[in-house]
């Protein structure tokens, strides 16, 4: 993290700081960490924008939210107009301000970033969203009148509400199939409470059923209908089903208990609420020493949900400090709530006691050797460095990709190497007729922000296509 | 919401559920399961479908009250509604013209190989069902699986029907039947499957067991239902729940299946539930 970290303190200047819990009592608690601006710090960084004629920020922005001009609205205390321009572009605020990688997006080259320290779009953003919750009334736009064509979405999370949302203000009929039981994707499943609050994914679910979007939970497309099945009785198809499929190492000890997926153990605590245990009815195990295995955001996630269930956590990454590929916000709070990093470590196997529980684990240390393909240095074992470490628990956060259900069950779709569903990338038009994909399932796992940008241009074509169709015979119209 | 169109306890510790689920119905196939949360905030628990009516929309599951959840399904009252039906999940069982196939069951999977049998009969296969419990009371459907067998024999520990004593009279249970067997399907508890199976492995006949590992989602997210069948990590929910009984890891799924003994066990100390009496369950399946 230092050198992230130092690239960081050089810039954050005039940046008006984020007020968060303190370490020592947020350490105990799921409550949001980042307690958001107050009205006066949101106008004064806001302030600060240059509003540029030609803004770097709006290009560096997968849905090319117009920031000079919510800044400007903000500057002048205007939050409801604020507010109105940030919706144009953008479902989730709330969610986006909280989430977004802004050091790679939005804030990457503001204009500002190397005198002052680039503005904090996300934090805005974020103040906006959250001052519209405490409005009385939340603005619903007028929905035209129907058109009588539907369109199925396979897909609760950002890719499958965006193309919903986007769909059904143009007039057309949305039923969302979500196979778990709570709408949200990894936004309900996977990011912990105390980094996004599950009250604020509910809000924009509510906001899409007030809209008229209909939600079917608990179904499972492949397994309870198939895509072919849905065609029969919608015009359209939207796949967004993420990359839900789990990667393990493949080494020995891997089954033994104690050692979990990121998703089981982030299900088990947020989706089904296993901190409240036993007032909610799914287990999860108060672990002493943690080792999550993994250096992204997931691996994060996982590592301070451990902490805060009291374990002495370690993350275990292969390569160096400045490959880590969370975003910096998330390093450094593990960092300072104590998360231990073992960074050039690479587990070899995990070794079990007589009960079948993980003990110990066997690493190995690296050293960074010449740049790989992607451009970063490769890791190079250092022989004879074998180490055996004591855990009682192992939580592999290596990377996920597309669950191949779909894919086995839908004649005719396209499917890449990593099991994504092909599409095309103006328009998420799969190998098969009348039906769409985007979000993770298309390009693996990815960020919310591009999931959205991805059911955006997916509601756009759907939209061309279904106006492109003679109007419909049953006349479900007006 | 999904309704309990009927709940009732046909043997002691044994609940037979009927959901209105029409999607779930429409689809279902032998050897799948549903998932199904009792309340809001409830744990998601796999159900092998017992029984299914396509037209009424309804699935059928037996459920053995074995702990903190399936406990709070037993209890539920018919008219009542529970937050979560979802299926039908996992692969359904291969049915092809086999020959001689003996159905082995016990518990729930007395139930659960009622559908798998009556696909196997309707493919043209010799049918023999094997049905093994404590004594003769704790047994059930034995009308329907008649129906759809040519013949059925018993083994129970008290010898109050059929074969007195444990799986391990299998090999002579089977020889009862006068006929070359080229296959065995066993459903049921873990202890049930893994010793079914080290009979038939020294017959050397093909088995297929229906496994039942912890699960979560049921649909491949979460991999808490990995187990080792050949050497390679498969998760249950997704490439089975049906595997090949010999290549399974046996011991290994005995051990991830008592991943939360102990915390389970702290809701039970608080609330009251049958204990149950299953022997095979006791050892942790
Ligand atoms: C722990 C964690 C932390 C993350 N942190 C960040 C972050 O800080 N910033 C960021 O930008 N991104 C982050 N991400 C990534 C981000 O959440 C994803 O890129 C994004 O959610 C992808 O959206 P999606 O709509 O494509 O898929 P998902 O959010 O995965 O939603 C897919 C939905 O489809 C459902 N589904 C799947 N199969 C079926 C089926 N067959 N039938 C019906 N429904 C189905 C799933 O249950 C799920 O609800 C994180 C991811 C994880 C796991
Ligand atoms: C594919 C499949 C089909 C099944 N079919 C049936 C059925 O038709 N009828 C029936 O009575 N039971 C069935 N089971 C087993 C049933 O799911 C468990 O008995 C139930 O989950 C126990 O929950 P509990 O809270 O009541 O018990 P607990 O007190 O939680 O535990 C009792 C035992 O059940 C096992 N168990 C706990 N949670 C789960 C879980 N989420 N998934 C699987 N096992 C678990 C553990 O090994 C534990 O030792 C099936 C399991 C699987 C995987
Ligand atoms: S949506 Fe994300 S990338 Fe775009 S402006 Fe907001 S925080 Fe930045
Ligand atoms: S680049 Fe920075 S200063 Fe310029 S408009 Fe965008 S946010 Fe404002
Ligand atoms: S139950 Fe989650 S992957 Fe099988």
């Amino acid at each position: 993290m230092a050198d992230k970290k130092k690239k960081k303190k050089a810039l954050d200047l005039d940046r008006r700081g984020m007020p968060k819990q303190p370490v020592d009592v947020r350490i105990r608690n799921f409550d949001e960490v980042a307690l958001g601006y107050t009205e006066q710090l949101a106008i004064e960084e806001a302030k600060r924008c240059l509003v540029c004629k030609k803004p770097k920020c709006v290009k560096n922005c997968p849905v090319e939210i117009d920031i000079g001009a919510f800044m400007n609205v903000v500057a002048e205390g205007d939050f409801a107009a604020g507010v109105r321009i940030l919706k144009e572009k953008n479902l989730l605020p709330a969610v986006c301000g909280r989430v977004c990688p802004q050091e790679d997006q939005c804030e990457m080259e503001c204009a500002l970033v190397k005198k002052k320290g680039e503005l904090a779009i996300g934090r805005v953003e974020r103040f906006l969203a959250d001052w519209e919750a405490t409005q009385d009334e939340i603005e619903v736009p007028e929905i035209p009148p129907s058109t009588g064509r539907r369109v199925a979405v396979v897909g609760g999370g950002p890719a499958g509400l965006t193309v919903a949302g986007d769909l059904i203000r143009q007039g057309h009929g949305v039923t969302i199939f979500e196979a778990l039981h709570e709408m949200g994707g990894v936004l309900i499943y996977g990011i912990p409470e105390f980094r996004l609050p599950k009250r604020i994914v509910k809000r924009e679910i509510n906001y899409l059923a007030r809209l008229g979007v209909e939600m079917i939970t608990d179904f499972v497309i492949g397994k309870t209908r198939t895509i072919d099945s849905l065609l029969e009785e919608f015009d359209a198809v939207f796949i967004g089903s993420g990359a839900g499929l789990p990667w393990f190492m493949d080494i020995p000890g891997e089954n033994l208990n104690g050692v979990y997926s990121a998703n089981e153990y982030l299900t088990r605590m947020n989706l089904m609420k296993g901190y409240k245990f036993p007032d909610s009815g799914t287990p999860i195990t108060n672990h002493k020493r943690v080792a999550v295995i993994g250096g992204g955001n997931v691996a994060m996630d996982c590592a301070r949900t451990a902490l805060r269930l009291g374990a002495d956590t370690h993350i275990i990454y292969r390569r160096s400090t400045e490959e880590l590929p969370a975003r910096l916000e998330e390093i450094e709070n593990a960092e300072e709530e104590g998360v231990v990093f073992q960074l050039l470590t690479l587990p070899l196997r995990y070794i079990g006691d007589e009960r079948g529980w993980v003990k110990e684990i066997e690493c190995l240390r690296m050293e960074l050797g010449e740049p790989d393909a992607s451009g970063r240095r490769r890791p190079i074992p250092i022989e004879g460095s074998e180490t055996i470490m004591p855990f009682d628990a192992v939580i592999c956060a290596i990377g996920n990709s597309p669950n191949p259900l779909i894919a086995q069950t839908t004649p005719g779709l396209r499917i890449g190497r990593k099991g994504n569903i092909e599409t095309d990338d103006e328009t998420g038009k799969t190998s098969k007729d009348r039906v769409w994909a985007g979000g993770d399932v298309a390009t693996g796992a990815a960020t919310v922000i591009l999931a959205m940008g991805a059911g955006r241009k997916a509601a756009r074509s759907i939209h061309d296509y279904l106006s492109s169709l003679p109007p419909p015979k049953s006349s479900a119209m007006g | 919401m999904f309704e309990v169109l009927e709940s009732r306890m046909i043997v002691p510790n044994m609940h037979q559920l009927v959901f209105d689920a029409p999607a779930v119905a429409k689809a279902a196939q032998p050897g799948q399961f549903i998932i199904v949360r009792a309340e809001e905030d409830g744990e998601r628990i796999p159900l092998s479908l017992s029984d299914w009516d396509a037209e009424r929309g309804t699935v059928t599951a037996i459920v053995m009250n074995a702990g903190n959840t399936t406990s709070k399904i037993a209890a539920l009252e018919t008219g009542s509604r529970v937050p979560t039906v979802v299926g039908p999940l996992g692969n359904a069982s291969e049915i092809d013209k086999f020959g001689s196939v003996v159905c082995l069951c016990g518990c729930y999977g007395i139930g659960s190989i009622y559908p798998v049998a009556r696909a196997l009969k309707a493919k043209g296969n010799t049918v023999y069902t094997i049905i093994e419990g404590r004594s003769s009371y704790l047994l059930y459907w034995e009308d329907k699986l008649r129906a759809v067998s040519d013949g059925i024999a018993h083994i129970t520990r008290d010898g109050t029907i059929g074969f007195k004593g444990h799986v391990s009279r299998l090999g002579e249970v089977m020889a009862s039947f006068n006929d070359r067997i080229d296959r065995v399907v066993i459903n049921g508890c873990t202890l049930l499957m893994k010793r079914g199976s080290d009979e038939t492995r020294s017959m050397g006949i093909k088995t297929i067991a229906n496994l039942n590992p912890i699960m979560i989602d049921g649909t491949g997210m979460c991999g808490v239902c990995r187990v080792t069948v050949g050497k390679t990590t498969k998760f249950a929910c997704v490439d089975g729940p049906d595997f090949d009984a010999h290549e399974v890891d046996w011991e290994e799924l005995f051990q991830r299946r008592k991943s939360y003994v102990p915390e389970e066990a702290r809701p039970l100390r608080t609330s009251r539930s049958e204990k149950h009496k299953c022997r095979s369950m006791k050892a942790g399946a």
